[in-house]
């Protein structure tokens, strides 16, 4: 629960990691500060020598004096920034590597529940605004307290009084950055929130641009655009009330000090209370002091928005993986890849009804199980529960006479060749993308066998940098069955006992199907392949067919049964060879 | 989307004469404002330069001098020019915010008009995450130039020249001596920049490269987890990471040498008035007043040259920003209304497509050769796979493109000679996919049109079914529809589609029906309110219910961007052809029609069964 309260605390562990440098870069500050306290005492032996008429030789003396002062002072604020603020990035670093390893850990279900612009907006953003507090946060205040601690101890020791004069301006500055600061930030919200409606209502137009169109509706939205832009300008008025009175009367309190110290230190030279040389050294204090008193309302905001930004990464990062590996899981071995799937109904977290009802089947290692249905029908689901991608019940699904709950995550994965519904490659060379799930790497040969699988290769000896070609943004758009086929090269790459085509040839025209099909029969010959399709070609030399209807099976047979069977299968048969026709009418 | 990204990203000049005078008329009718803006600036740098001259005169007249009853006086004016130069600089911050915010809706409104006369094909190849930017970002990054960046440059300027003018006037030698260093100060500043934006550009750089690997990694987290790729994903991402964190640690190393650089520089002219100036005073030539309002001075003097200097990004952005805004607000519409229209708006109703080719890209036809018409009342299907051209009937007739050969006649005057608006108030639309906008109710149903009152919202919505869920909802017609009515289902979207239409009584429907699944109930509603809908006007409705192409009067079938059959339900099938064949497929599992075309299912079926 400290992660909601002091949700800074959790960067404490971090922040260990770097405590050598942390402790030399507070020394800096110190030494720092110390190093700049010199300058305005020099100043004030000149001017008090120079009015008691001090010989000449000493001046250059003086001035070497000043610049080697803030030589030395330099040399350390140097060190200070470099350390401290290194140090920040040195802990985002950290952060952000430990937020992905966690973002990969989370079940599907965690990330489908929020956008992926959340998620990133966590990763940077949020992380930014942390990383505000590790840096300038932590140095400045550092520094301003410092510099407080011992200017103002050298000012009480000089005149009290003087300094209490000049302080309360100072006080003011403070309070005042604090006060309208909060003020300033909440009309920023407000005025944030208008624009947002307003983009709202640019995007919402410009997205419906047709039905504005189609019901000629352009002079009504942009009346109501024209309201929104108004209220934006009038809440922007707000705060440049604000803002307008904001930096004005900052200048004006720091102002203010230096009226005060000219009036009541100026009579206390008069009274020889101060000499002429301290009176200028006081004035060289407090402009060091100015910009330190602004900052502390400043680090103030910093603080905060950095502890509601580090309570969003926590929300991520304390967030448990659902899917995980139970106590005492373990691998059969070796694996065969028999399937089995005993009474499985399955729900949707926070969906009305379940998506599979009582599914039993099947499928002994190194056969061949298709599935069919419409969209809608479960298919999908089903094949996505044998990886784990969302756990089924236990006592549901069984590889090889193991739950697969009792399955370490990773092995059962490993055994297990998936492509998925949507294609998905990374932006990365074709290579790449086709030995993705290999842990160890893959040989040219091996790459190529897989290429040759999914009948890509040839596609790939025509692309300028074959193997090597980028896909994606940054390189060859690839066509949608393209894009299946390198997917389904990655998939049988590292030769897993089971192989999983969710609708997996959708995108390939019938000629390449079946030549694809082919090569696959070589490669699935010794392991369980299951197959999802609409298409009744891609299914009909399987071992078993079973048809999915609304989550429950209502036909299982081999496509000659079906066929007789004269139902659901059969009908699906009928449409497809009239589909085939129309295409070619 | 990679080569709009380079678009949006492009730093050019930091000044073009051309677009500065085009954005300089957006100032002009608020010049009265901008020049009492100048004059507060002016007057307030005036008085803030005066407080170091009244801290030497305090010293030299009055400290040294003994005399308490002046120091006081001093104290006051010093105390007087703080409270002007508050005073001023509010005006000043007041009337420049006040005047950039008022360009900037000028512009926005004028970007959001603009946009509203564009044609469909403009809204084709312009993604609607680029137009936002151009209404939103890029005009408020013209916002920060009219505010902080040429006011402030002018504000920085007029500081300059006024210390510049003290100093001189206090003691022209010791300001000479003091110009000195100011060459090494433009030096160090120029080399911190050049090395500063090189390393900030490392800096983009590798951020952007994070969250494209992030992004990815989130898409696509199933695929990682299904190949056990968690470990390797996550070392390449601890390498982009570090060269994040490298390109970083580089910029910190280059802000953490530069401040001290200028502190020993400003540190220099300050060892240079003690000792020169110390000179000086010994001699007698200066007096010990002027030497502190010159440490004062220098002090002042260094802050608006690196000032000016941070100005420099914010001109170079808001150029880039007013090139693309311009850009855009000089394209023309392609599609407008016709400068003497022939009609204003469709009285009896009548369609012809006569000829009709089209092409949204060249070499690749859409429509070719269409020829039909429809006459007052009629109602006409057009059926027809996917990709036959059939939605691109709808988009034509209401003028969203106009077509490259032959001509659509509508009550046989040529659209292209219609008063453009006028044709589309008078052809009603219902797409597959209702788009609702984040409003109420009632709002969605009258769109904006003040002709449509409460009592014809309701009229129109209990015509056609909808009221009943409305009713159902916590604020009934009031009720919000959530963004793009994610609170509805789709058939309560489609009832309210169809709501909308009946409430702008057209004299010409077309009509996209939604092919999704919908309950039952909620389908013998949607076929109701139908027929409701089209009772009275001329129709075209791209059928996807077995209802809609049976009692249509009329049906078209498309292939391939040809009309290839046309005729009556029962015709078609007759024919055997790509009719018969797509009613194999699409039709025939529907649920019965409502039972007054009971008949009709079941005369068919008998003629499939006698076939296969």
């Amino acid at each position: 629960m400290t992660d909601k309260k002091y949700p800074l605390l959790f960067l404490l562990p971090y922040l260990g990691r770097y405590r050598l440098k942390i402790a030399l870069g507070s020394l800096m500050v110190v030494l720092t500060v110390i190093a700049s306290m010199f300058s305005p005492w020099v100043l004030k032996y000149v001017v008090d020598g120079l009015k008691q008429d001090i010989s000449r030789d000493k001046l250059p003396n003086y001035a070497a004096l000043i610049l080697g002062i803030s030589v030395v002072e330099g040399f350390f604020r140097f060190w200070m920034r470099r350390i401290l603020i290194g140090v920040s990035r040195l802990v985002e670093y950290d952060l952000r590597n430990d937020f992905l390893a966690h973002v990969q850990k989370m079940s599907l279900s965690f990330l489908q529940s929020r956008s992926t612009g959340d998620i990133m907006s966590r990763a940077t953003n949020d992380l930014n605004a942390v990383r505000s507090v590790l840096g300038p946060g932590i140095m400045y205040s550092m520094n301003t307290i410092a510099l407080v601690i011992i200017s103002t101890t050298i000012l009480l020791n000089l005149n009290w009084q003087l300094t209490l004069m000049a302080y309360v301006p100072l006080a003011l500055v403070s309070l005042t950055v604090k006060k309208l600061g909060n003020q300033i930030h909440d009309r920023f919200e407000s005025i944030q929130e208008q624009f947002s409606n307003l983009s709202t209502k640019a995007q919402e137009n410009i997205s419906g641009i047709r039905v504005v169109k189609a019901f000629a509706r352009e002079q009504s939205e942009m009346d109501e655009f024209g309201r929104l832009n108004t209220e934006y300008i009038r809440r922007n008025i707000s705060l440049i009330l604000l803002w307008g009175i904001f930096y004005p009367l900052m200048t004006a309190l720091i102002g203010m000090s230096s009226v005060a110290l000219l009036w009541y230190g100026g009579r206390q030279v008069i009274q020889g209370r101060l000499t002429l040389g301290e009176f200028v050294a006081f004035m060289g204090y407090l402009a060091m002091l100015t910009w330190p008193t602004i900052a502390v309302g400043w680090v103030i905001n910093i603080f905060q928005r950095g502890a509601a930004s580090m309570g969003r990464i926590l929300e991520v990062m304390h967030a448990r993986p659902e899917i995980r590996d139970e106590e005492g899981a373990a691998a059969p071995e070796p694996v065969q890849g028999a399937l089995e799937i005993r009474g499985l109904t399955f729900q949707y977290p926070n969906a009305t009804g379940p998506a599979l009802r009582g599914v039993s089947l099947s499928a002994p290692a190194g056969t061949t199980l298709a599935i069919v249905g419409h969209t809608g029908s479960g298919k999908s689901t089903l094949v996505n529960l044998i990886p784990r991608l969302f756990d089924p019940p236990p006592g549901t699904v069984f590889v090889d006479g193991k739950d697969i709950r009792q399955w370490p995550v990773s092995e059962l994965r490993r055994n297990i060749g998936h492509v998925p519904q949507e294609t998905f490659l990374f932006s990365d060379t074709i290579r790449e993308n086709i030995s993705f799930g290999s842990r160890s790497g893959m040989t040219d040969t091996e790459v190529e066998q897989a290429a040759q699988a999914s009948q890509i290769a040839e596609d790939i000896e025509t692309f300028s940098n074959k193997m090597q070609t980028y896909v994606g943004e940054r390189g060859i758009t690839l066509s949608g069955g393209q894009k299946q086929r390198v997917a389904i090269s990655r998939a049988v790459a590292t030769l897993p006992k089971i192989l999983i085509f969710d609708d997996s040839l959708s995108n390939v025209d019938t000629y390449t199907e079946e030549k694809i099909l082919e090569q696959l029969t070589r490669i699935m010959r010794d392991r369980t392949t299951i197959l999802v399709s609409h298409r009744i070609s891609t299914v009909r030399n399987a071992h078993q067919i079973v048809v999915l209807k609304d989550g429950a099976i209502v036909e299982r047979g081999t496509h000659d049964s079906l066929m007789e069977l004269q139902g659901a299968y059969a009908d699906l048969y009928r449409k497809q060879l009239l589909e085939e026709e129309l295409a070619t009418t | 989307m990679a080569a709009d990204i380079h678009e949006d990203q492009v730093l050019g000049k930091a000044y073009d004469a051309r677009l500065m005078r085009r954005l300089l008329a957006y100032i002009r009718p608020y010049r009265g404002s901008a020049y009492l803006a100048i004059l507060c600036l002016l007057a307030g740098s005036a008085f803030s330069v005066v407080q170091p001259y009244l801290t030497k005169v305090a010293i030299d007249r009055y400290i040294r001098e003994n005399n308490m009853h002046g120091l006081s006086q001093v104290a006051v004016l010093y105390a007087l020019t703080l409270v002007l130069v508050f005073g001023l600089s509010f005006g000043q911050t007041w009337l420049i915010n006040l005047m950039g915010q008022k360009i900037m809706r000028d512009l926005r409104m004028e970007l959001f008009r603009h946009l509203q006369v564009m044609d469909v094909a403009f809204f084709d190849k312009n993604p609607v995450g680029r137009l936002m930017t151009r209404v939103t970002t890029d005009v408020d990054a013209l916002n920060e130039l009219f505010t902080s960046g040429v006011i402030s440059v002018f504000e920085d300027l007029f500081m300059l020249s006024g210390i510049i003018i003290s100093l001189f006037l206090l003691n022209y030698k010791l300001a000479l001596a003091i110009f000195a260093i100011l060459p090494f100060l433009v030096l160090a500043t120029l080399m911190f920049k050049i090395r500063v934006r090189d390393s900030y550009r490392n800096v983009r750089t590798a951020i952007a490269r994070i969250n494209a690997f992030l992004q990815e990694n989130i898409t696509g987290a199933a695929v990682v987890q299904l190949f056990g790729r968690e470990q390797k994903q996550y070392q390449r991402f601890a390498l982009i990471n570090k060269d994040h964190l490298d390109a970083n640690l580089q910029s910190i190393f280059y802000y953490a040498i530069f401040y001290p650089i200028l502190e020993v520089i400003s540190a220099s002219a300050i060892a240079l008035i003690v000792w020169y100036g110390g000179l000086q005073v010994l001699a007698g030539a200066l007096t010990l007043g002027t030497l502190v309002a010159f440490i004062q001075y220098s002090d002042r003097f260094f802050r608006p040259i690196s000032d000016i200097s941070e100005k420099y990004t914010i001109l170079q952005s808001a150029m880039a920003a007013s090139e693309r805004i311009f850009k855009l607000l000089d394209t023309k519409p392609a599609i407008v209304s016709p400068e003497a229209p022939r009609a204003a708006e469709v009285k009896n109703g009548s369609i012809e497509f006569r000829n009709v080719h089209f092409h949204y890209n060249p070499g690749e036809p859409v429509l070719r050769d269409i020829s039909f018409r429809v006459a007052p009342g009629e109602k006409v299907a057009v059926v027809g796979a996917t990709g036959a051209g059939k939605s691109t009937i709808i988009a034509l007739l209401n003028r969203f493109y106009d077509v490259q050969q032959g001509e659509i006649l509508v009550d046989g005057v040529n659209i292209k000679d219609f008063e453009l608006q006028g044709l589309r108030r008078s052809i009603g639309i219902v797409l597959q996919d209702v788009f609702l906008f984040s409003g109420s109710v009632s709002e969605n149903i009258r769109l904006g049109n003040p002709d449509i009152d409460d009592a014809r919202v309701q009229h129109a919505a209990e015509t056609v079914h909808a009221a009943r869920f409305i009713g159902k909802l916590d604020q009934q017609f009031a009720s919000k529809v959530g963004e793009r009515g994610s609170s509805l289902s789709v058939g309560q979207k489609q009832l309210l589609a169809f709501a909308r239409a009946l409430a702008f009584d057209p004299r010409i429907l077309v009509l996209d029906e939604a092919t999704s699944s919908i309950d039952t109930e909620t389908e013998l509603l949607i076929r109701d309110a139908l027929e409701k809908l089209l009772a009275g006007r001329t129709s075209i409705i791209i059928a996807h219910r077995l209802s809609t192409v049976q009692n249509a009067d009329r049906i078209i079938v498309l292939h391939r961007g040809r009309i290839r059959e046309t005729g009556t339900h029962q015709e078609l099938l007759h024919l055997r052809g790509i009719y018969w064949k797509l009613y194999q497929l699409q039709y025939k599992d529907q649920p019965d029609s409502v039972p007054q075309f009971a008949h009709a299912p079941a005369a068919q079926s008998s003629i499939v069964n006698r076939q296969s």
